[in-house]
C-alpha cells in the first residue's frame, strides 16, 4: 500500500527502456494501485519531489491512533471478471414477465435515449455552476421544464427531485411554507402506495403536520369522505390520476373546489404519459403536481426514477430544487443559468427551500429525450394505448370464471385490480411458477400492469391466469 | 493550453441551438376536438376515454430522430465534462467514470421491478447484500442502507436515525443539531428538514473545529454534530477523538458527511475515528457519474446500536439465499422504493475493480495531485496540511472573475468563494484521475489569468459556447420554459 517514488508502475518508462520484461498489462498492473490514475514512476517521483516528500503517506496527517491498515478484504478483480461476475450474479434473477406497475413503470425507451445520454460530455458534467461551459445542458433541462409545463399547464417546473415520493414530501413542505394562515393536516387517499405515504410522513416529521387517509368509492376519491374530512387546518390535498390501482380519476375538478374552499392547496400526483391525455392538471386546479416523469426514459430500474415537480408561478420562490432560465450573454444570444439560486442549501442554508444538492438530472436528460422522440403524436398513441390495453386485458380476465375485473367500475390506464376468489399471495406465486409476475395487493386482490408487452405475451399470461385458477 | 468550445449559433435569430419548440410546433387534438383548426397536424377522433376525462389538444415538438440526435448532439457538444478536460471542482470530486460500470448497468437482468417476489430477485439481492458489506469494510460501519439517492438524503436519513435513537432511549428533548460554520450547506438543510435547530459552530484559528467553541455549544440538548473529515479546506481534524468524547459525552451522536472520503481510503476510517453515523457519496468517492446534476447515491453507515433504526428495507442473508427485511425501529423510508439502482451498480462494479490496494492508491494520488498542483500554483493557501484539495485565495483578485476567466483555458474553474474562511477562496479538488501534465496544463491556467490584468478577465469567457450570462437578468425577469419566452 505505501507508495513509494520507486514502488509502482510505470508503463512508459517500462516500454522506452525496452528491457525484455513481462510487458505491463493494464490487467497486471492493477495489483500496483488504481487503473484509473494515470501516474507512472517517474511522474510519481518528480511530483513528490516538488511537494518535497520521500512517499505520498507523508501527507496524510492522520494522528497513527485512529490509523487504518488499509485492509478492507477485498480483492481486485479485472473489468472483464467483474462483467462475468456480475452477469452471472444478476442472471440469479429469474427470467420473469413481469405484469408489475404501482408507480414504477417499463415502457420501451428507444435506442436514441441510450445513445444520446451516453455521451460523455452529458453524463460526466455536473450541476452547471458555471453556465457558459453548460450550455447543452442547461438548454435540455430548460426544455424539460418546458415538457412539463406544456403537460401540467403550470408555469414552474424545477429540474427534478429524486423520485415521485419525495416530491411528494417536498409538495407537503411547500404547503406548509406558502399558506398565510398555520394548519396541520395533510390528506391524501386510502388507495396510496405504502412506501410513498411513509417518504411523505418522514418529509414532514420535522414539521408541525400530520398525515391522514380519506376513504375512496369504488376506487375514486370519495368525496363526500374527503368533504367530511377536510376543514381549515388541512394545508394540502393529496389525489393521483391514474391511481395506485390504475383508476383514472373522476373528480378531480371536485377535489380541487372542495380543497381550495377550505385554503389548502391540491396536489395531484401523475406521470408524463398520462398527462399527455388526461385532463390537464392546471385546468381541473391542480396547484402542484408531483410524480414519477422516468416512466419516459428508464426502463424496469429496481424503482430508481425521477420526481416530478410542477407548481403555480405566485410559488416559485419556494419551490425546491434547481430551475433554469433563460437570460442573455455578453454577445447579445439567449443563454440559460440555473437562477433562483438563493432558495437553495449552498446559500440559504437551514432556511432553503429543500435541502436536495444532487438530483436525477441525467434522468431528466433521458426523460425530455424520450419524449421529443414521441412527439405529441406519439405521446398520445403511447397513452391511448395504456387505457385500451389495461380494458382490453381487464375484459379478457373478468371472462375467467369467478374473476371479477376491474374490481372498480372506472376506467383504467395501464393497471387494474382483480378479485378473483382464491388468496391473492397463492395466486401471485403460481403465477410467478408460470413466468409471470404480478401484485398481491392485499388478501384477495390481485393487481395487473400492462405496458409494452405483445400481444403473444399477453395471450400467454392469460391463459396462465386460467390455469392457475381452474 | 487553449480551448475553443463547439459553439452552434443561429445569428440570425440571436440564438446557439434554436429550441425544439423553435424547430416544430406541433398540435394534436385530443377526442372530441372541432378538427377545424388548419394547424392541426393529426386529430385523434376515437379517444378511448369520454371527452371530460381528457385533455382538449397537446401542443409539443414533433421531429424526425435525425433531427433530434443532431439537435441533442450538437447540445452535448457544448457542454464539459470531466472527459472532456480537468475538473477540479472542490468538493464534487469529479473522477473519472470507468466505462465498463455503464454496461455492467446496462445489463438485461439489471432491468427488474422491485414489486417482483423476492425469491425472484435474488441476483439484486445478492449485489445490494454485497455492497452493503462492502460499504461497511470501507468506513468501518457495522450496519447500511442503501436507500438513500443523494448525499443530502443521506443526511436526511442519517439525522432521522438519530432522532429515532434518542426517541427510543426517552430523550426526545435533544432538539439541536451542531453543524461547523465551513460545512456544505446540506448539512444545515437536512437538520433543519428534521426539525432540528441548527447551532452554527465557528471556526478556530487553524481552519479546524475549535474544541472551546465545541464544549460551548454541547450541551444536554444536543442531538448530533455533523463533521467532514477532512474538512472543506481539505484539513484533517486532528483532534476527533477529543471532539468524539466531547459529544459522547453529553450524549450526542457523532455524524461523518462522506463528502471527503475520497481523501482517506485506506487510511482512516470514520467509525474507528468515532462516529456513529455516516453517508457515503458514491458519485464522487466511487466515481459513478454525476449526470449533469445526478443522479448519485448516499448510501448510510451506523454503529452496532443504530443498526435497528435504519431506513427499511435492508438485504440479509437467509436459509436460501437473500431476503429483504425491516430493521426493528426501523425510522422508514426516504426513497418511495429502495434508491438509486442504476448508480448503486456502478459503484459495486467500481470498488470491485479496485480492490483495497487500488481504493488506498486512489486516496494517495488524489492527495499528491492536490499537494502538487497547490505547489505549482502562485496563489497562497491559507490553510495546511490539506489532503485531496486545497483551498487558494485569489486576495485581490475576485474568485468568480478568475473562474470565467480559467473556461478559456480548457479547464473547468474551481469552486468559488466558498468556504468563506478564505477569502476568495478557490476551492481546488483535482482528484488522481490528472495525470502530471495534466496538472501542469492546470497550474498554467491558474498563473496565466492570476498573473494577468484583472480587466482581461472582464470580457471573459470568449472560448466557450456563450459569452458571460447575466445572472441578475435571469432573476429579474424570470423565464423558465419556451412558453414564457413567447409571452414576451
Amino acid at each position: 500500500m505505501p507508495l513509494a517514488a520507486t514502488n509502482g508502475r510505470d508503463r512508459r518508462s517500462q516500454q522506452a527502456a525496452g528491457d525484455g520484461g513481462p510487458p505491463v498489462t493494464r490487467e497486471s498492473a492493477r495489483e500496483a494501485g488504481s487503473p484509473y490514475a494515470p501516474h507512472g514512476d517517474s511522474e510519481t517521483a518528480a511530483m513528490l519531489s516538488a511537494v518535497g516528500v520521500d512517499s505520498a503517506e507523508e501527507l496524510f496527517d492522520v494522528p497513527e491512533s485512529v490509523g487504518f491498515d488499509g485492509e478492507f478484504g477485498i480483492d481486485a478483480r479485472g473489468e472483464r471478471e467483474i462483467r462475468e461476475e456480475l452477469r452471472s450474479m444478476l442472471g440469479r434473477n429469474d427470467d420473469l414477465v413481469e405484469l408489475l406497475g404501482r408507480g414504477h413503470y417499463d415502457h420501451y425507451v428507444p435506442s436514441l435515449v441510450d445513445h444520446i445520454s451516453q455521451r460523455s460530455e452529458f453524463l460526466t458534467s455536473y450541476t452547471q455552476y458555471q453556465p457558459e461551459i453548460a450550455q447543452g445542458f442547461l438548454q435540455v433541462l430548460f426544455e424539460y421544464q418546458s415538457l412539463f409545463v406544456e403537460l401540467t399547464g403550470l408555469e414552474i417546473v424545477n429540474c427534478s427531485m429524486y423520485d415521485a415520493a419525495t416530491a411528494l414530501g417536498e409538495a407537503a413542505t411547500l404547503a406548509d411554507r406558502v399558506r398565510s394562515a398555520s394548519g396541520h393536516r395533510v390528506l391524501v387517499p386510502d388507495h396510496l402506495r405504502d412506501e410513498r405515504r411513509d417518504v411523505l410522513e418522514n418529509y414532514v416529521s420535522g414539521t408541525d403536520l400530520t398525515v391522514e387517509s380519506f376513504s375512496m368509492d369504488d376506487g375514486n376519491v370519495d368525496l363526500a369522505a374527503l368533504d367530511d374530512l377536510l376543514d381549515d387546518d388541512a394545508v394540502m390535498v393529496y389525489a393521483e390520476t391514474p391511481t395506485v390501482r390504475g383508476a383514472i380519476e373522476e373528480g378531480l375538478g371536485d377535489v380541487a373546489d372542495l380543497t381550495h374552499e377550505n385554503d389548502a392547496l391540491f396536489c395531484l400526483g401523475s406521470d408524463p404519459i398520462a398527462l399527455s391525455l388526461l385532463e390537464e392538471p392546471a385546468s381541473v386546479g391542480a396547484d402542484v403536481v408531483v410524480g414519477d416523469a422516468s416512466a419516459l426514459g428508464l426502463p424496469a430500474s429496481y424503482g430508481m426514477g425521477l420526481g416530478l415537480f410542477a407548481t403555480r408561478e405566485e410559488y416559485v420562490r419556494q419551490v425546491p430544487g434547481r430551475l433554469v432560465g433563460a437570460s442573455d450573454d455578453a454577445g447579445g444570444r439567449r443563454a440559460y443559468t440555473l437562477t433562483l439560486q438563493t432558495r437553495e442549501q449552498h446559500i440559504r442554508k437551514e432556511r432553503a427551500t429543500s435541502n436536495i444538492c444532487t438530483n436525477q438530472a441525467w434522468v431528466a436528460l433521458r426523460t425530455a429525450i424520450h419524449a421529443a422522440w414521441l412527439g405529441p403524436s406519439g405521446l398520445v398513441e403511447e397513452a391511448e394505448r395504456a387505457v385500451e390495453q389495461a380494458q382490453e386485458l381487464a375484459a379478457r380476465l373478468d371472462a375467467v370464471s369467478g374473476v371479477e375485473a376491474p374490481v372498480h367500475d372506472r376506467h383504467h390506464f395501464r393497471e387494474f385490480v382483480a378479485r378473483t376468489g382464491s388468496p391473492a399471495a397463492e395466486v401471485a406465486s403460481d403465477l410467478a411458477d408460470r413466468g409471470f409476475a404480478v401484485h398481491a395487493v392485499d388478501d384477495d386482490l390481485v393487481q395487473v400492469c400492462a405496458t409494452d408487452h405483445d400481444e403473444a405475451t399477453l395471450d400467454e399470461f392469460v391463459a396462465a391466469f386460467e390455469e392457475v385458477l381452474s | 493550453m487553449k480551448y475553443d468550445q463547439a459553439r452552434w449559433t443561429r445569428d440570425d435569430e440571436d440564438v446557439y441551438e434554436p429550441l425544439l419548440s423553435e424547430k416544430d410546433e406541433t398540435t394534436v387534438e385530443i377526442g372530441g376536438g372541432s378538427g377545424d383548426d388548419a394547424d392541426a397536424a393529426s386529430s385523434d377522433a376515437d379517444s378511448p376515454l369520454p371527452d371530460d376525462l381528457t385533455r382538449d389538444e397537446l401542443t409539443l415538438p414533433e421531429l424526425s430522430e435525425p433531427e433530434l440526435a443532431r439537435h441533442y448532439t450538437r447540445l452535448s457538444q457544448m457542454t464539459y465534462g470531466v472527459d472532456s478536460g480537468p475538473y477540479p471542482l472542490g468538493s464534487c470530486t469529479m473522477k473519472y467514470n470507468p466505462k465498463f460500470t455503464e454496461d455492467v448497468a446496462a445489463l438485461a437482468d439489471a432491468a427488474v421491478h422491485p414489486d417482483r417476489p423476492e425469491r425472484r430477485q435474488q441476483g439484486t439481492l445478492e449485489l445490494l447484500y454485497r455492497l452493503q458489506d462492502y460499504l461497511g469494510r470501507i468506513g468501518g460501519m457495522d450496519a447500511v442502507s442503501l436507500q438513500p439517492p443523494a448525499g443530502a438524503a443521506g443526511e436526511f436519513a442519517g439525522i432521522l436515525v438519530a432522532r429515532a435513537y434518542h426517541e427510543h432511549n426517552g430523550e426526545s428533548h435533544r432538539d439541536e443539531v451542531i453543524v461547523p460554520e465551513s460545512a456544505h450547506g446540506t448539512n444545515f438543510a437536512s437538520a433543519a428538514l428534521a426539525g432540528y435547530d441548527v447551532v452554527e459552530l465557528p471556526g478556530g484559528e487553524d481552519g479546524r473545529v475549535d474544541l472551546d467553541a465545541l464544549e460551548g455549544a454541547l450541551s444536554e440538548n444536543t442531538a448530533a454534530l455533523m463533521l467532514t473529515n477532512p474538512n472543506t479546506l481539505g484539513l484533517f481534524e486532528r483532534d476527533i477523538e477529543e471532539i468524539a468524547e466531547a459529544v459522547h459525552d453529553v450524549g450526542g451522536l457523532l455524524y461523518y458527511d462522506g463528502a471527503n472520503l475520497n481523501a482517506l481510503l485506506g487510511r482512516a476510517r470514520p467509525g474507528d475515528m468515532g462516529f456513529d453515523i455516516m453517508h457515503y457519496n458514491v458519485h464522487k468517492t466511487f466515481a459513478t457519474p454525476h449526470g449533469g446534476g445526478g443522479p448519485g447515491a448516499g448510501p448510510i453507515g451506523v454503529a452496532e446500536k443504530l443498526a435497528p433504526f435504519l431506513p427499511a428495507p435492508r438485504v440479509r442473508p437467509d436459509e436460501m439465499g437473500y431476503e429483504r427485511f425491516e430493521p426493528e425501529h426501523s425510522v422508514g423510508k426516504v426513497h418511495g422504493f429502495d434508491g438509486n439502482w442504476l448508480v448503486l451498480v456502478k459503484a459495486y462494479a467500481y470498488i470491485a475493480r479496485l480492490g483495497d490496494d487500488g481504493l488506498a492508491d486512489a486516496s494517495a494520488k488524489a492527495v499528491l495531485n492536490a499537494n502538487y498542483l497547490a505547489e505549482q500554483i502562485d496563489l497562497e493557501v491559507p490553510y495546511g496540511p490539506f489532503h485531496h484539495e486545497f483551498v487558494a485565495s485569489a486576495s485581490d483578485r475576485d474568485a468568480a472573475e478568475v473562474a470565467k476567466r480559467m473556461l478559456d483555458f480548457g479547464v473547468h474553474p474551481p469552486t468559488t468563494k466558498w468556504p468563506e474562511i478564505v477569502p476568495e477562496a478557490l476551492m481546488t479538488e483535482p482528484t488522481e484521475v490528472e495525470s502530471k501534465d495534466s496538472l501542469d496544463q492546470l497550474a498554467a491556467a491558474f498563473d496565466a489569468v492570476t498573473g494577468e490584468d484583472a480587466d482581461a478577465a472582464a470580457d471573459a469567457p470568449q472560448r466557450t459556447a456563450a459569452r458571460r450570462i447575466d445572472q441578475t437578468a435571469a432573476a429579474r425577469n424570470l423565464r423558465l420554459s419556451w412558453q414564457s419566452l413567447d409571452e414576451e
